[in-house]
């Protein structure tokens, strides 16, 4: 899978790829040929990669290859034992929960499932969460408090799912319930944006300490599509509302909205994911280790000041 | 100054019904459920309502406090909080300007403290005419306000809702209002407050899915929409026919999301009884004073 803007790149590594298998197979050396290529190859990636619009982050943040949460969980944690069920009506495939331990240490994980291919995206509704699902993530994380466990929550999600089925069952009282109980949690939560935080549907897994995202992620309250459709009429118009909407991680963080930035490696997750799970385990290492330090009484105020002065007036 | 404000929005009503036409100096509105033709100032004298078959018109802000609090009893709070745009979002700054200009108030809600039957409360109002009663940071800042003020004074909490959801033009800082607006009312639960929570139409996106759905008590309107997602996403996402009743009040409420759907006309009334179920003492003494 392809996106426009890489596809010079992958051109030109195919390339290098041809040449490295014509010298093996024939013993004719093109090491200069090739080197110099590797060179260009290189330069082009940091030129793509470090000027990337917010529409172009946001392809990324969607890519099918994209490490997602499971993948994460599989690079992050030991010991995982995943748990199913919100108690009340049934268990929401888009949601993965559990326990595991990071680097020894028991922990709650919570997150939206996106599929690597159609079929994987099918069986968890493309991330997209049903009231069951919200309530699934407030099960854990309450359970999660009682065992004072911290909780790492993954979000990647186009939005909270909007059949009738979810207005049946309360979507909006179903995030609205995880809003109001994660602010009050007595444990520590670090949520990080991994792919795309669509919305509502992202919030109710991302109250909590930290709110991280993912060099490429991105986070809105509407997706550019939406937002194009709503102010010119006109849905293809999405990389101008993109810009206009301030959503990548590095204008989040620069607007106070965000706590921290994960690095990816160059060229994006999709192409190195062993290397951005590194970054993010250094990252949740660092910020686990302080809100350990900090008593469960504080941390929740901690959390109600942070909140409380979003939006306040200077 | 607040009567100034609900003198203003009568020729307001006008403007932003369904049909208006004036015939021989006359203004009347057709209702859009029934086509009956109403007279400005009978629907007026029946609190915007249609006396023919109940359809319950928007109220802006002023008239709705102008029916439900005591007369005379309102004082507002966080008068001159203004919206910065913090995205400088395109258009934003002209929809602002003329929105202030068609409302008289600066944003979307109008909060403060009133009496209902004598019942003291804090109580907040969304303006539907206010870029749809969107809430961007300046509504988030208001009624976590409100909330901060309920608890310091140990007064129950109204909130009547009546919007589109979270403002697009100011990004993830109104969907934080979501969170901000639920955190707060969740210390106003720990300090044991009544909030009252009025669902009328419209009550969708970011707003249901925040404080509005939080009340200990939930009371909406007849026939209100109320709900997460707009119509056409839902209809488009998996073309399924959509039930007559979905998102209205009584879809709400035969789905156990809310406690009770009240006409307009009884609003007072039942109100008043939540909160004399809620204090031991007398009307105008606020509870444990």
């Amino acid at each position: 899978m392809l996106l426009d803007f890489e596809k010079p790149l992958v051109e030109l590594e195919n390339r290098i790829e041809e040449l490295k298998t014509y010298t093996g197979e024939k013993g004719i050396d093109l090491g200069v040929e090739i080197e110099s290529l590797e060179k260009r190859a290189l330069d082009l990636k940091k030129e793509i990669y470090q000027n990337l619009t917010p529409w172009q982050r946001t392809q990324l943040a969607r890519h099918a290859e994209r490490p997602n949460t499971l993948d994460y969980i599989k690079m992050l944690f030991t010991d995982w034992l995943p748990l199913s069920g919100d108690r009340l009506f049934g268990d929401d495939p888009a949601i993965v929960g559990g326990i595991g331990k990071f680097e020894g240490r028991p922990v709650t994980v919570i997150g939206q499932v996106k599929g690597h291919n159609t079929k994987e995206n099918l069986a968890r509704n493309f991330g997209m969460t049903h009231p069951e699902g919200f309530r699934k993530c407030l099960h854990l994380v309450q359970q999660a408090a009682k065992f004072r466990r911290p909780v790492i929550s993954f979000i990647d999600t186009p939005g909270a799912y909007s059949g009738i089925d979810a207005e049946e069952r309360g979507q909006a009282w179903a995030i609205a319930g995880n809003l109001y109980a994660f602010a009050q949690l007595k444990t520590p939560l670090i949520a990080v944006i991994t792919g795309e935080g669509g919305s509502g549907g992202a919030l109710a897994l991302g109250v909590g300490d930290a709110l991280l995202m993912m060099e490429n992620a991105v986070f809105s309250v509407i997706s550019p599509e939406g937002c194009a459709a709503i102010l010119w009429k006109d849905a293809s118009r999405a990389p101008q509302a993109a810009e206009a909407m301030k959503m990548t991680a590095s204008e989040l963080l620069r607007l106070g909205l965000i706590d921290g930035v994960v690095p990816e490696p160059l060229g994006g997750a999709h192409r190195d994911p062993q290397g951005t799970a590194v970054n993010l385990r250094q990252e949740l290492r660092q910020i686990l280790q302080a809100l350990q330090q900090i008593d469960r009484d504080t941390l929740v105020e901690l959390r109600w000041k942070r909140i409380r002065s979003i939006g306040e007036p200077k | 100054m607040f009567k100034d404000l609900f003198r203003k929005q009568q020729k307001y009503i006008t403007v932003h019904a369904d049909t208006v036409a004036q015939d021989k100096g006359t203004l009347w509105i057709k209702c859009p459920e029934c086509g009956e033709i109403l007279y400005v100032r009978e629907l007026e004298k029946n609190l915007e309502v249609c006396g023919k078959c109940g359809h319950h018109f928007r109220l802006s802000a002023p008239e709705r406090l102008a029916i439900t609090l005591d007369e005379d009893s309102f004082q507002e709070w966080d008068a001159g909080l203004e919206a910065i745009d913090p995205l400088s979002f395109p258009e934003y700054q002209a929809k602002l300007s003329s929105a202030q200009e068609a409302t008289g108030l600066r944003d979307a809600i109008l909060t403060g403290e009133g009496g209902i039957l004598g019942w003291p409360v804090v109580v907040g109002v969304l303006e539907p005419h206010f870029i749809m009663g969107s809430m961007g940071s300046v509504v988030g800042e208001k009624i976590t306000r409100l909330v901060m003020g309920a608890i310091q004074k140990k007064l129950p909490l109204l909130l009547f809702s009546a919007s589109g959801g979270a403002r697009m033009q100011e990004g993830v800082f109104s969907l934080m209002q979501m969170a901000k607006t639920s955190a707060a009312i969740a210390r106003l639960n720990e300090a044991g407050i009544l909030y009252i929570s009025v669902l009328t139409d419209p009550t969708t996106g970011g707003v249901t899915s925040s404080f509005a759905a939080l009340g200990d008590i939930i009371i909406a309107e007849p026939g209100a929409l109320i709900g997460f997602a707009g119509r056409r996403v839902t209809e488009q996402t998996l073309n399924e026919k959509l039930p007559p009743d979905f998102q209205t009040a009584e879809f709400c409420l035969k789905h156990g999301l809310i406690d009770l759907v009240a006409p307009r006309q009884e609003m007072q009334a039942v109100l008043a009884h939540i909160l004399s179920l809620h204090s031991g003492s007398q009307p105008g003494i606020s509870v444990n004073s």
